[in-house]
This record gives structure tokens, C-alpha cells and sequence, in this order.
């Protein structure tokens, strides 16, 4: 970066957000007072060192182990890179979430192959469930593996570092024609969970469909996400992460970030860039560009933010 | 602007202009028993049927995909090129939809 002009013109910073993003540079994020601001563009090692000290955690998502079509034959083995990248990362995170769809299918080979690699990152992980981890007939093999002390079809919130985390559930009960779907049971038990909570907790929200509407004509948004975030609107600091759509995307409304990650297995065309949000084939040199981890770091008591999104091959 | 279908229309004018706008159609689509799923959507989109027809869908995306009817039928996800058929042996309209990708809808027209 030229370093002349410190990305005041909106258009020019998302240019450079954009290069970045195609060149596959990671991108070290910084939110004042619910202002996202981009300080750059640094390489993973720099990245994490520029996050500590403070709290930081890693998001992946969109794993679809089992998936073995031409745009990414071997879905495995990218999750694995992804891992390898992780074990490298010279500040260990805290911890990691999963932003669902860890298989393609379902399957009890799918979630043991997922288990087997990410476990290598020797980090306590939280899951989601995506579409896809909910396809087999009795809907049990994700709740059997991952939802021991949820509700309902697995949500739940837990503490750390003085953030609170609220993980969501938005892909059961699809109506026809809908998008994702909460459900008022989940809704109640989050007002439920939010209550008596000081507002200047910082909240992390985290669903595998986008809370937020992306593009309803494929489907990428919540029918009722705006309850949930209605419920979150008081409180000072609130980030909302998702996988689903493949590709990061970011927007700020008031106090609340919204931020989605890559997959660590394909990429997904940019909204309305393709006949359907199906696999993009890209060409083999650039897939890695276009998969990878994120980790978003806080400091506290100073209400900032820094999403770092790390392709798995720059 | 209005859509006009068979509810506005006459009885006899009704019935009259169905047998018009509908038997040729019916008729030109009488090797319509399949449906195809591609990028994410089922095509046709609507199909007219006599009651005792099986149609059969298949799904030729990368990207598994289901084809729900509320209460009618329910097929397992179909994984690429995977098929899912059903025999309709009532009149009516069924109205179905991917519950994977809901945004995905079809409807069957049985008479
Ligand atoms: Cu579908």
C-alpha cells in the first residue's frame, strides 16, 4: 500500500480490499466504535502477531468433506491444508468455531473423516450445523456428535474472554419458496439468553446461513434473522459470522459487524455472478486463493475487532 | 395487473377455453414425465399430468438436492445424478420444493 492516502475514500479501500482478496493477502481488520477499518495487507505470521495480546479465535466453515466433484476433487485434503495452516499460526487461538456444513452428505464417514483432521488443530472447536450436516434420515449424526448440552437442534451460548457467544441454528424447518429459518423457539430462548446481560458485553453471533439478507434469489439470508438481531440492537459491540455463500463478505450496520468466511472446499460465485450459487470451477493455480480460515481477535475493554481472513495459498 | 386464470372466467367460457389452452399443451408435453434439477432449478418448473403418471426427477447439480411435497411425498437427498420417482394417483395440486434450498419450488398439476 502507498500509504499516502490511508483509505479515507470508501471506494478506493474497497479496491484494495478486493485486490487483496483476489491476490489471496490476508487482511488484518480493525473495528473503532463499529467502523470496520482495514490496516492493511500482511501475511498470516504478521497477522497473528499483530492480534496479540488479547483474545483471539479462528473461524472455518464450509468444510464438505466428501465432496469430490471438479471443483475441488479432494475436499479432505483442503480442509486439512486449512489445519496445517492453523498448526502454523505462531499465537495459538483460543479457540475455534465451525460455521457448519463440516460434511456433504451426512454420512458417519464424512463427520469421522472431518473429526480425524480438524482434532489435529488440538483446539476446543463449537459447531453449527449447515444444511448439509442435516440430510440423514433420522437427523441424529450431528446431534449425537456435537449437540451434548444444547437445545432444541443445537444451539447454545458460552462465555470467553468477556465475549459472550451465542451459536444458532438456521437451517431446520425450511419453508417452500423461504430462506434460513430460526424458528420462535430458538427466538425465545435467545431474548431469554440476551436478558440481564450488560450492554456493553460484547456478543458474537454465529449461524451457518447468513443472519442477514445477502441475495434471497439464492436463498442467502434468514426469513426471521431480523428478530434475532432485534434482540442484539442495545448492546454496544455485536458481530454476526456465517459460512454458507463461500466467499468473504462483510457489511457494519450500527453497532453490529457482519462478516462471512471462506469454505475450506470450494468457492461460490459473487451474488448473481452465475446461473446458480453451485460450486465455482475455478482454475487449479487459483483455487487455494479462494479457500480459507479466518481469525477475528478482540481486545478488551476497547471494543475492537480484527477479522483476519487467510486464504490457504496466497 | 391481474393474472387471469380458470376461476375468472365463465362456467361454460371457463371450461371452453381450458379445453383450448390446455389440451394442446397437455398434449405436446405428453413425453414430460421427467424432471431435471439444474443449477438449482427444477425444470419444467410445472408440469401437467393425468392422474396414474410417474414422473421422475433427477438432480444433475454437484450439490445434493431434495424434492419435498408437504404431507404428500418426501424423497431421500439426491446426490448428483441420483433420481427420485413418484406416482400420482389423485387430481390435484402439488405444490413441491427442495428442503435443502428452499428457495427451489415446482409444482405437479394432476388431473
Ligand atoms: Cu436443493
Amino acid at each position: 500500500m502507498s500509504g499516502d492516502n490511508h483509505g479515507d475514500d470508501g471506494v478506493s479501500r474497497r479496491k484494495v480490499l478486493e485486490c487483496m482478496t483476489w491476490a489471496g493477502t490476508g487482511v488484518l481488520w480493525t473495528a473503532t466504535g463499529g467502523v470496520p477499518r482495514s490496516i492493511g495487507i500482511i501475511d498470516s505470521a504478521e497477522a497473528a502477531t499483530a492480534a496479540a495480546p488479547g483474545m483471539s479465535f479462528l473461524q472455518i466453515s464450509d468444510s464438505h468433506v466428501g465432496f469430490d466433484k471438479p471443483a475441488n476433487p479432494n475436499a479432505l485434503g483442503t480442509l486439512e491444508e486449512a489445519v496445517n495452516k492453523i498448526n502454523a499460526m505462531p499465537a495459538k487461538p483460543s479457540f475455534m468455531i465451525h460455521t457448519g456444513d463440516i460434511t456433504h452428505l451426512s454420512k458417519a464417514a464424512e463427520f469421522d473423516n472431518a473429526e480425524r483432521i480438524i482434532s489435529q488443530t488440538k483446539l476446543d472447536v463449537h459447531y453449527v450445523p449447515g444444511e448439509h450436516d442435516f440430510i440423514d434420515e433420522e437427523v441424529k449424526l450431528y446431534r449425537e456428535r456435537y449437540g451434548r448440552g444444547t437445545k432444541g437442534h443445537g444451539w447454545y451460548s458460552f462465555d470467553a474472554g468477556g465475549v459472550h457467544f451465542i451459536g444458532l441454528v438456521n437451517v431446520v424447518d425450511l419453508k417452500a419458496g423461504g430462506l434460513g429459518n430460526l424458528g420462535a423457539e430458538q427466538l425465545a430462548w435467545l431474548e431469554d439468553d440476551l436478558r440481564g446481560k450488560s450492554k456493553s458485553t460484547p456478543v458474537v453471533l454465529f449461524a451457518h446461513i447468513p443472519l442477514w439478507t445477502v441475495y434471497p434469489q439464492w436463498g442467502w439470508g434468514t426469513e426471521d434473522g431480523g428478530r434475532a438481531l432485534e434482540y442484539v440492537k442495545g448492546f454496544g459491540s455485536v458481530t454476526v459470522l456465517n459460512g454458507h455463500i463461500h466467499q468473504v463478505m462483510q457489511k457494519v450496520e450500527g453497532n453490529v459487524t457482519f462478516h462471512t468466511a471462506r469454505s475450506t472446499a470450494f468457492p461460490q460465485p459473487a451474488p448473481g455472478a452465475a446461473p446458480s450459487p453451485g460450486p465455482m470451477k475455478v482454475e487449479d493455480a487459483r483455487l487455494r486463493s479462494m479457500l480459507g480460515v479466518a481469525s477475528i481477535n478482540f481486545k478488551q475493554n476497547e471494543q475492537r475487532l480484527a477479522i483476519i481472513d487467510t486464504p490457504l495459498q496466497g | 395487473m391481474k393474472t387471469l386464470n380458470r376461476r375468472d372466467f365463465g362456467f361454460d367460457l371457463g371450461l371452453a377455453l381450458a379445453a383450448a389452452i390446455l389440451l394442446p399443451a397437455t398434449k405436446a408435453r405428453a413425453d414430460d414425465l421427467d424432471v431435471h434439477i439444474d443449477n438449482f432449478v427444477f425444470q419444467p418448473a410445472e408440469l401437467k399430468i393425468k392422474v396414474g403418471t410417474t414422473v421422475t426427477w433427477t438432480n444433475r447439480d454437484d450439490i445434493p438436492h431434495t424434492i419435498v411435497s408437504a404431507g404428500k411425498f418426501r424423497s431421500k437427498t439426491l446426490d448428483t445424478d441420483d433420481k427420485f420417482s413418484f406416482t400420482f394417483t389423485n387430481a390435484g395440486d402439488y405444490k413441491y420444493f427442495c428442503s435443502l434450498h428452499p428457495h427451489m419450488t415446482g409444482m405437479i398439476k394432476v388431473e
